[in-house]
């Protein structure tokens, strides 16, 4: 049984924010959250369910992609402008979970999710994640779904959302509205290395809700994918993951954008693999080289070697299909 | 009178309950675990379950699995992991299918809940059960409800075009008896019947 808890529905985005700032949990789908508390990794002594305020719409136009905070996985993978304006975003999202966790958890909530890492997850065991100074078992212990990128001494722990690795690579943000207004940050500054802080996960601050993404236009979007590899075909997490979009123009690349997932311990964006792909004529081969510099700083542990090469295997899986 | 499978489990249980309570021990509770203290907030809801106005008084820590199983009798959702992981509480709320283990209660207030107690009309089974059943799509039976509220969703959904849709679709349901390609065969039967409720 969970602990006890106070709980309250927000009436107003502003009344949410107080009783955030005061140290409530925020409830949207609650995929994370009840889960999280279920396992006593989370003993919020209040939790405001935010599902009744107005963080709704998706408007794909001119200038970009919009999505408020508390729309559904599924609703923005059917939604059509997303869907043929942002592949690489609609495959991102109908990759992850199950279609009944898809149906529940928000954006926000998703962009927000924690670690699977089963130390993590398991409060018998230590973990400098959930409770600093404890130490991490990963370390020397089960690690072949830990990160091989962005890790440190503290914490080898995956990223889990295949959202934000598509997210990362459109260069989209997030709005977050706190008690002396908004501001929007960059997803891909969003997130937090581990380094000696592997607690801070991200710069959202207590008292801030994440309002809305906000997704920069990108013509070339339509021709993008998200390659998720993984131990089954479906309802599982990424072993490596690629988010591609590619700008073509008589059969060479003009621009790309490439992040990758399941390997870093933030969604990882990889510029250099980028610029060799840039200006470079659209043939297999460049694909495979570009792709050879993606675990660049890769630290592996006893059993998550193979990511080095599985990820860039996916990368050049992914540019193939978005070549075609 | 009759008694069912459930009556009898649940006298059982009582008995050895009972037997426990009047043992010389007290029940063991974990080291150092004290039990959590209860929440300040007690909730009352009304929702509307298979299109009965219902009341209750609930914790907040209560899910809606435990709600209607233990609170409603409601027990044909069954809990699986309890984690959000096998699809075995998979119930309708406002049409969409939805994990039941993962919902608290007092986050459904108002709403509308439909159970696997509520797709049949009387005695005449929903065209998907019915399919499960021609097609042998369940072993020990201890997923089916959650697979059938899928199933029904699949369809509803338009997710049941070819038997790789089918599978990909009904995938965030698990069934450990490997009942697998009879449920998949069941759900086309149910699209060919023209299920769609």
């Amino acid at each position: 049984m969970m602990h006890g808890f106070d709980f309250a529905v927000a009436s107003t985005v502003d009344d949410a924010v107080d009783r955030a700032a005061g140290g409530a949990a925020v409830l949207a789908g609650g995929t994370t959250l009840v889960d999280l508390m279920k396992l006593d990794v989370l003993t919020p002594g209040q939790v405001v369910d935010i599902n009744a305020l107005p963080l709704r719409g998706i408007t794909a136009g001119r200038d970009g992609l919009r999505i408020g905070a508390l729309e559904r996985m599924s609703d923005v993978a059917a939604h059509p402008g997303v869907a043929s304006g942002y592949p690489v975003i609609a495959r991102a999202l109908t990759q992850s979970a199950s279609p009944q966790i898809r149906n529940m958890a928000s954006i926000g909530g998703n962009l927000l999710q924690r670690t699977r890492c089963g130390y993590f997850r398991d409060v018998h065991t230590p973990c400098n994640r959930r409770e600093p100074g404890t130490g991490c078992p990963a370390q020397d212990g089960e690690n072949r779904g830990h990160a091989v990128l962005g890790t440190s001494a503290s914490c080898v722990a995956t990223h889990p959302s295949d959202l934000a690795v598509a997210l990362v690579a459109l260069d989209a943000s997030v709005r977050l509205h706190g008690r002396t207004g908004d501001r929007l940050v960059r997803l891909a500054d969003f997130y937090r290395l581990p380094g000696d802080t592997p607690q801070l996960e991200t710069q959202l601050q207590q008292g801030e809700l994440v309002t809305e993404v906000v997704v920069p236009a990108l013509d070339f979007a339509t021709r993008s994918t998200y390659v998720k590899v993984r131990d089954r075909s479906s309802y599982e997490f990424a072993l490596a993951s690629a988010a591609v979009a590619l700008d073509i123009r008589v059969r060479r690349i003009r621009d790309a954008r490439v992040a990758v997932g399941g390997v870093g311990t933030v969604p990882w964006r990889l510029p250099a693999v980028e610029a060799a792909l840039r200006g470079r004529p659209l043939v297999p081969e460049v694909f495979q080289a570009a792709a050879r510099s993606a675990a660049d700083g890769a630290r592996p542990l006893a059993h998550n070697g193979f990511k080095v090469t599985l990820v860039q295997r996916t990368i050049v899986r992914a540019l193939t299909e978005v070549a075609r | 009178m009759t008694l069912s499978r459930r009556d009898l489990f649940e006298g059982a249980a009582a008995v050895s309950a009972a037997a426990a309570l009047t043992g010389p021990l007290a029940i063991p509770t974990p080291a150092g675990a004290a039990p959590p203290a209860p929440s300040a907030t007690e909730l009352d809801l009304a929702l509307t379950v298979n299109g009965q106005a219902r009341t209750l008084s609930v914790d907040a820590r209560v899910t809606l699995l435990d709600a209607l199983r233990e609170r409603l009798g409601l027990t044909g959702t069954k809990k699986g992991c309890d984690r959000g992981q096998c699809g075995a509480c998979t119930v309708h709320v406002e049409g969409r299918r939805v994990l039941s283990c993962l919902t608290l209660a007092a986050s459904v207030a108002g709403k509308q809940v439909t159970t696997v107690e509520g797709l049949a009309r009387g005695d005449a089974l929903h065209p998907v059960q019915q399919a499960f059943i021609d097609c042998d799509g369940f072993q020990c039976g201890s997923c089916t409800s959650g697979q059938l509220m899928s199933a029904v969703a699949v369809l509803r959904e338009g997710h049941a075009g070819s038997d790789a849709e089918i599978r990909e679709w009904m995938s965030g349901n698990l069934c450990r008896c490997g009942a697998y390609p009879h449920i998949v065969d069941a759900v086309r039967q149910a699209r060919d019947g023209g299920a769609v409720a």
